[in-house]
């Protein structure tokens, strides 16, 4: 079963964000990029559900200028099989993404799409869905966690020296934290947050939304978006790094893939949200009557 | 728990002591900072005289008078000298408060016991003064009429910034008067074009951090401290810290300061200017004079550009020898864009995932015995990428790394920063901490971490990590609690091992009061003795941070 990941390259995250003097966009020049957060975690659950065994290839999609074949070996030093960089200078909107994905589809023939559920940049969440929609599959977005069983092989992997020294009770509470699984080749199906059906060609998602968590059970082939506590991606080790160099890494156009790529959506400012502003202090009630019926309007 | 080979005079001092007051039992009490801290709390030194160390050549003369009623039980943790109280300072009266009051105004006089008891702590908790006063003056002509007053009165002063330092320098002994820095923290002005940076000593080194960070510099220094210390006692420690391999030391970075001498006098030496050979060059004095010679009230200091491609790599290295020929490849490979090579042993790894929350094993999949932090800072994101890499898979092909993780991205780079910065921490939440900060030369530096374990063997957990790249080692022996028989094993070998070797036993930590009398381990007695000189003239009644630095027996 092949499992597609799509990967976003955008303003890495811890950067603090500038918006042009003209106010036609944020600043992107000489600022850091990095894969989207959410496709670092999509990317690790299709790297999980393929060490389980119930997967054969974690194919990684890009689109974008050239820098995004960066990314795109990121992606590939993290564990994916292949990569797929669609060349394109113009800005691409989550229904042109979507567009080309389906093409792609249509030629790579995978069981399963996982993406970020929304990138960090334009914060859309649609790209997922509309995938999903084009295709007409069953879709599992913002999928989270579940809880592992806690006699879990899985926690003993921690790099600990085997010898406790003091006899101090060691420090649990790391183990026990949700979110804060290691993970091990071999391991059972309940490390994943998405629990794959292979004989009924199911899959199971827990999906965070606002009033809970909701369980849904969707035949494949399916698109699911994954939500940010569904695991903790991995490092990209030195030995990956290596092997990530002659993996191979296909080439296409949104022309070659039948999409026309135009823009339906013009951007006509950008501003900084308003600074907020320092307290008040009023010296009495009525003072504070007076403000909020003639300044702030809410009596 | 008395070494046996003390010297006649130090069985004096048992006998006293068994008699006068019976020692509180080191008790298996639960570990943890808390318990420690109450521990300690029964060993607290009043009075007037501070039993410190046992082994120093230099106490016995001073051990052997003034015995007293008074002697308490000793210093906990580090032991050093027997200190007294020098009678020729003053002791504190309402004048002299109601006279602070009038020049720095009632809120800035602080005599509220909560915050001197914070004042009068170090941030290892381990030395505890019991001064009465704590002042926080706003200008530099408030501190220059608080030290015109004491040095006429007398009254012994302790400056104090952000009360981070390692060795007992910012905290009081006996009853010092604190001058806290930090009401002083205002950026002065800041020049875009050379990037010199002109504020006052009490701001904070984030503050200041984030603020260059908004005009595109840095700070060339940086540490684990950096959310606490502020930047007059960073100039006055000559801290050292994480980025020294880069951009070298504050004696090269700090291009002038203000200094107010101990008499008063304003050292105006504020200048912002890259080369300035008009003379002899005394703000060197003040840097690294661990506020003995001046306090330290303004800063103008030269700031790198924020470089915009950082590359972090967490590596493995199997044995001692592979770290050392890694750092010689990096500084060939990597040359200009190599801003940083910690090193840390297995032990001090495991302490930091045992003990801190969110510290994650990049390389889980087995046991390493060296790990190494490399980090490189350059102009070119690609380059810097290609050139890491390639230096990184040589490495690995000629077998001196085992593993590695590079970090893609900026949050990666923390979490790897966090394991290394997060060491002391860890360190402390573990217990009793005994800490040592060499210089060592690097092929020699682990073997000191080796011979100190097979000294201590079972009883304690030695942990090496440090500034491989600048050949300072971090000794750590960590123990369940403070225990004299581990401290005589630990002290005065170190000392003597890192002398043996020429190397120095205060890297970049400071003497303060913790190694006061240990100087003649890395200086000769004819330097210190010019040093003793400086500080008199500089200091007549050496009320500027009194028994720390120098040797006691020089200065009296």
């Amino acid at each position: 079963m092949k499992i597609m990941v799509a990967i976003k390259r955008v303003i890495d995250y811890a950067v603090k964000i500038r918006v042009k003097p003209d106010k036609s966009g944020v600043v992107t020049q000489n600022v850091k990029m990095s894969m989207n957060p959410f496709c670092e975690i999509a990317l690790e659950e299709a790297l999980r559900i393929r060490e389980s065994g119930l997967a054969s290839e974690v194919v990684a999609v890009t689109m974008g200028p050239s820098q995004c074949l960066d990314t795109l070996r990121t992606g590939l030093a993290m564990g994916a099989d292949r990569g797929i960089h669609v060349d394109s200078t113009s800005a691409l909107h989550p229904l042109h993404v979507a567009k080309i994905l389906r093409n792609l589809v249509q030629i790579e023939k995978p069981s399963l799409i996982i993406l970020g559920k929304q990138a960090i940049d334009d914060d859309c969440n649609q790209t997922g869905q509309m995938v999903a929609g084009l295709l007409n599959w069953p879709q599992g977005t913002f999928a989270s966690k579940v809880s592992p069983s806690s006699n879990h092989p899985g926690f003993k992997n921690q790099a600990f020296a085997p010898t406790m020294w003091w006899g101090f009770p060691k420090d649990k509470s790391n183990m026990s934290q949700i979110g804060k699984k290691e993970y091990t080749h071999g391991t059972m199906k309940s490390l994943i947050g998405v629990v794959l059906d292979k004989e009924k060609e199911e899959v199971t998602v827990d999906r965070e939304v606002d009033d809970g968590i909701e369980t849904v059970q969707l035949k494949l082939p399916a698109v699911i978006t994954t939500d940010l506590r569904l695991n903790q991606p991995r490092y990209a080790t030195l030995p990956n790094i290596m092997k990530a160099k002659s993996k191979p890494i296909k080439k296409f156009t949104p022309q070659e893939l039948n999409v026309e790529i135009k823009s339906d959506l013009e951007i006509v400012e950008v501003t900084e949200p308003p600074k907020r502003k320092a307290g008040v202090m009023v010296s009495s009630v009525d003072e504070l009557i007076e403000k909020l019926k003639n300044e702030a309007k809410v009596i | 728990m008395v070494n046996r080979n003390c010297r006649a005079t130090l069985r004096l001092v048992t006998l006293i002591n068994r008699q006068g007051h019976p020692h509180p039992p080191l008790s298996s009490s639960p570990s943890g900072i808390d318990a420690c801290w109450k521990q300690l709390q029964r060993n607290n030194v009043h009075g007037e005289h501070k039993i410190v160390s046992f082994f120093s050549p230099l106490a016995s003369s001073l051990k052997t008078r003034q015995w007293g009623v008074n002697i308490q039980s000793r210093c906990y943790g580090s032991a050093s000298v027997l200190v007294q109280r020098n009678p020729k300072f003053s002791k504190l009266n309402d004048e002299d408060v109601r006279y602070f009051e009038g020049i720095l105004g009632a809120k800035n006089v602080i005599q509220d016991d909560e915050k001197l008891i914070t004042a009068n702590t170090d941030w290892m908790r381990k030395y505890k003064g019991s001064s009465k006063l704590l002042l926080q003056p706003r200008t530099t002509d408030q501190v220059s009429e608080i030290l015109k007053y004491c040095n006429f009165r007398c009254l012994a002063v302790v400056p104090q910034g952000g009360n981070t330092g390692l060795v007992g320098g910012s905290v009081p002994v006996f009853d010092e008067v604190v001058v806290s820095l930090s009401a002083m923290s205002k950026i002065i002005s800041f020049d875009k074009v050379s990037g010199i940076l002109v504020c006052e000593a009490g701001c904070i080194l984030e503050n200041i951090i984030s603020f260059l960070d908004n005009e595109g510099f840095i700070m060339p220094l940086d540490l684990g401290a950096k959310g606490s210390c502020q930047i007059g006692g960073n100039v006055s420690t000559n801290a050292g810290g994480l980025r020294l391999l880069r951009y070298g030391s504050l004696h090269g970075n700090v291009l002038g300061i203000e200094a107010v001498l101990a008499d008063g006098t304003v050292l105006d030496m504020l200048k912002t200017l890259r080369k300035d050979n008009t003379g002899y060059d005394l703000k060197h004095l003040f840097i690294g004079s661990e506020g003995s010679l001046g306090i330290v009230t303004k800063v103008s200091i030269l700031t790198p550009p924020k470089l915009s491609s950082v590359n972090v790599a967490f590596l493995a290295c199997k044995d001692y020898s592979s770290c050392q020929k890694l750092l010689q490849e990096a500084r060939r490979k990597l040359g200009e864009i190599l801003s940083a090579f910690e090193f840390l042993d297995s032990n001090a790894m495991n302490l930091v995932l045992n003990h801190l929350e969110g510290a994650r094993n990049p390389l889980p999949t087995s046991l390493h015995n060296f790990y190494v932090l490399i980090e490189t800072t350059g102009s070119d994101e690609s380059s810097d990428k290609q050139k890491l890499e390639a230096f990184l898979l040589g490495s690995m092909e000629n077998e001196l790394i085992s593993d590695g993780a590079l970090a893609q991205d900026i949050n990666q780079a923390s979490s790897f920063w966090l394991l290394r910065e997060g060491i002391p921490e860890a360190l402390m939440r573990a217990g009793a901490v005994y800490k040592y900060d060499l210089s060592i030369p690097v092929e020699k530096m682990y073997n000191l971490v080796e011979e100190m374990r097979s000294r201590l063997g079972n009883d304690a957990n030695v942990v090496g990590y440090g500034h491989l790249g600048d050949g300072n080692l971090h000794l750590n022996v960590s123990t369940p609690q403070y225990d004299d028989k581990i401290l005589s094993q630990i002290e005065p070998f170190v000392y003597e091992w890192t002398s043996k070797h020429h190397g120095s036993i205060s890297a970049e930590h400071g003497l303060g009061l913790m190694k006061a009398n240990k100087i003649f381990y890395s200086k000769s007695p004819e330097t210190v003795k010019v040093m003793t000189s400086i500080k008199k003239l500089l200091d007549p009644n050496h009320i500027l941070n009194p028994y720390k630095v120098l040797p006691c027996s020089s200065i009296s």
